[in-house]
């Protein structure tokens, strides 16, 4: 690592360290042999570490566990859904996902300034067109945390004829997820942002939907999705998956930590904005606005201090680019690129808040006296 | 292995899966605690040590296949690779190239994906195979045309072992100007491969089927001249916006190493599995000698054996071997009665085809595990026919 004194992690939702009960399920996975469509007993060991962890997912999203399809991943789990729900039409918030907002023809819907999908529109939209639509909409933002009126959307939908795609994979982990409650269509989740391994995500389809698979083959998946299971990261991925779900309580202590954090933020530079801050959020993302200081000069100031954070999300080649989400929360283009997100995770401590605090004031104090020079 | 619960099992499927070497698995296991990064975090050096990583399993691939780092994407495994290979080629060149060359022997991914193509509007002539399995160049040159967009045929067959003209077929695509596709699955680490000597434009690469770890395969795709390619996942833009989605460090890391050994101990892996191979199949002849091979044994990848025993359904003897861990056919299908399509593409009649069973021999098959094996298929063997024949009596 970079910095001398110990690293701090604050950059959860791009990946998140894997949880110990992740790797150890990992572990005895792969000293296994087997391909889980065998009918040998490798093959039926392989195929019961497949079936255990599916049935234990469905459980913790009070889903049926024949109704969670497997893939590589979140980003794969959106366009599964999107493309294999086969709607003609595609809506979706502003602040969705890259893996949503690059599908073709899709129709943006605005965010409110608090960083909310707006409600009212959706209802205009879908009442102005009666073509056969699905909706894809995040349970919580990647960038803000903020917490998105799923359940009300999917009624709306409903009431139009439409379906509701729920991209939960920032959530899951986070704040309850229960799919039958939110009474969605469809729900991605992946395995790596929750201390689960890259490489694994899945899809939940509400029972009997009508769906087309898209990747074709030797009929994985009840023929929703083909390939050779990964059965570790399968295992890794319940595993990990049991251990937040259980400990969803301890992510009081860490909105309490949060909430002091931007409190300082905030004392210490009154223009200093906390994106999201007035509605529901993640209780580990913090979203600030530093003004008059880029977001690209805020992230290797951290990054010499040892402190990983992240100037919006982590996917594509390396460019910087204003954050599209804070754009469509009515942010100006100057002040989406002086904006950076801090969060945290499992294995964060009060400590590593504390420390991120201090090379915050650093920078501003710094930038602060370089103005007044 | 050691800590197998099936370890009293003898483990003859290696074309179904390999088992992780325990070297990949080592290489893997720091990507999955301290350097756990996100290879597209460009702002802190957790996310530039895991792109690191990616892009070192990324060169140890290439060079294995002598191709050029930037000219391989990672995927979630062949099955994928596969999909985007084909269905990405023909619907870019969908316009002016509507038409497709497919081997009957192709693995089902292949298959599926051509027949999607077909419901789409696509051509698409179905190539027959020799009783050897082989692909007869000749046909092929028939079949391809100037609308042809894509040839498909796979570098060494699942089933029964055999190893495609990869040569041949490329300098006849280049010359036809149609692409050429090979599903290299069970090919890569197995044989020498060279995609540019042979003309390949897309190859598709599997990590469990090398002793790398199962969800991860790569697509080679040929920078000179450029292969273009509809993406099937939209998203970040990852591996040069052709496959979006957070590539997993690990995993990668794992194919990249199984990569690296494959080009140390091919070699000498290939030439101890023949020998392996050809005792087995001695000591099993002796046993029983009206025991069959379907398809080719020269031109055939040295961990693979397909046989069948005239008079025994292939799915009996499997089910009178449980310390056998063995196939009649692909894993895909395993569950499935029908008699293989591939066995059948050879000109084995139904009867025939649904005796064959599979051994996939590999890196940790010992000499004695195969003597132990051919004494207990002959026994089986025995056993069942002495059953029918006192059914009969």
């Amino acid at each position: 690592m970079a910095a001398a004194a110990a690293p701090v992690y604050l950059d959860y939702n791009a990946t998140a360290p894997l949880r110990p009960e992740a790797l150890a399920a990992m572990t005895a996975a792969l000293a296994e042999t087997g391909n889980a469509s065998s009918v040998h007993r490798y093959g039926r060991a392989a195929r019961k570490r497949v079936e255990d962890a599916r049935r234990g997912l469905a459980e913790l999203l009070n889903c049926r566990a024949a109704d969670l399809i497997f893939t590589s991943g979140g980003t794969e789990a959106n366009n599964l859904a999107i493309r294999g729900a086969g709607r003609q039409r595609l809506l979706a918030s502003a602040g969705e996902h890259d893996s949503v907002l690059a599908l073709q023809g899709v129709e943006t819907l605005p965010l409110s300034a608090a960083g909310l999908f707006d409600l009212d529109a959706l209802e205009d939209r879908l009442a102005e067109n009666r073509m056969p639509a699905l909706v894809s909409l995040m349970l919580a933002n990647n960038e803000t945390g903020a917490v998105q009126p799923v359940a009300a959307a999917a009624e709306i939908c409903h009431r139009h004829g439409a379906l509701l795609h729920c991209d939960a994979v920032q959530a899951f982990g986070k704040m309850e997820v229960d799919v039958a409650g939110l009474g969605v269509d469809l729900l991605s989740i992946s395995a790596h942002k929750l201390g689960g391994p890259q490489g694994s995500g899945a899809l939940v389809l509400r029972p009997g939907l009508e769906f087309a698979s898209q990747i074709k083959g030797g009929g994985q998946e009840r023929r929703r999705r083909a390939g050779t299971e990964n059965v570790a990261a399968i295992a890794g991925f319940a595993a990990a998956a049991q251990a937040a779900v259980a400990a969803l309580q301890d992510w009081r202590q860490m909105d309490a930590w949060r909430l002091a954090l931007e409190e300082e933020i905030r004392d210490l530079c009154p223009k200093a904005k906390i994106y999201g801050a007035e509605t529901a959020r993640l209780p580990n993302t913090t979203c600030v606005l530093m003004p008059g200081v880029s977001a690209e000069t805020q992230v290797v100031a951290f990054d010499l201090a040892g402190v990983a954070i992240s100037a919006g999300s982590a996917c594509s080649s390396g460019k910087v680019a204003p954050s599209h989400v804070l754009r469509a929360m009515g942010a100006s283009e100057e002040e989406a690129r002086s904006a950076i997100r801090i969060s945290s995770g499992w294995a964060t401590a009060r400590a590593d808040l504390v420390r991120a605090l201090e090379v915050w004031r650093e920078i501003y104090r710094r930038n602060a006296e370089s103005s007044a020079a | 292995m050691s800590e197998n619960r099936a370890r009293d099992t003898i483990y003859l499927d290696y074309q179904a899966s390999t088992p992780c070497d325990p070297r990949v698995v080592e290489a893997m296991l720091p990507y999955f605690t301290e350097q756990f990064g996100n290879p597209h975090s460009v702002e802190h050096a957790y996310g530039w040590d895991a792109a690191e990583a990616v892009e070192k399993a990324r060169s140890d691939l290439a060079a294995l296949l002598k191709a050029e780092p930037r000219e391989v994407i990672f995927t979630s495994g062949a099955t994928e690779s596969n999909n985007l290979a084909v269905k990405g080629a023909a619907r870019f060149l969908k316009d002016r190239r509507p038409h497709l060359v497919i081997a009957e022997t192709e693995h089902k991914c292949v298959l599926e994906s051509a027949k999607r193509l077909e419901r789409e509007g696509h051509r698409v002539t179905w190539l027959s195979v020799q009783a050897s399995g082989l692909v007869e160049l000749a046909e092929l040159e028939a079949a391809i045309t100037s609308e042809t967009a894509l040839v498909s045929i796979m570098a060494v067959n699942n089933e029964i072992g055999t190893i495609q003209p990869l040569a041949e077929i490329g300098a006849l695509c280049r010359e036809k100007g149609a692409l050429f596709h090979t599903d290299a699955a069970q090919a890569v680490g197995k044989i020498p491969l060279d995609v540019g000597a042979m003309n390949i434009d897309l190859l598709s690469v599997s990590g469990h089927k090398m002793y790398g770890p199962k969800g991860i395969g790569a697509l080679y795709i040929r920078r000179r001249p450029r292969v273009r390619l509809d993406p099937m996942m939209d998203g970040g833009g990852q591996e040069r916006a052709t496959r979006s989605g957070t590539l997993s460090p690990a995993l990668c890391a794992g194919l990249g190493t199984a990569a690296a050994l494959a080009a140390r101990e091919m070699e000498d892996e290939g030439k101890r599995l023949l020998a392996l191979r050809a005792r087995f199949l001695e000591d099993l002849r002796k046993r029983l000698p009206d025991l069959e091979v379907n398809g080719d044994l020269d031109y055939r990848v040295a961990g693979n054996l397909n046989l069948r025993i005239p008079g025994l359904r292939g799915e009996e003897l499997l089910k009178a071997l449980p310390r056998l861990a063995l196939s009649t056919g692909s894993a895909c299908s395993s569950a499935s009665v029908e008699p293989s399509y591939v066995i059948r593409a050879l000109g084995v009649p139904e009867e025939s085809a649904s005796q064959a069973f599979r051994i996939g021999l590999g890196r940790f098959t010992t000499g004695s595990e195969l003597a132990r094996a051919a004494e207990m298929i002959a026994a089986a063997a025995a056993h069942l026919r002495d059953g029918a024949g006192r059914a009969q009596g």
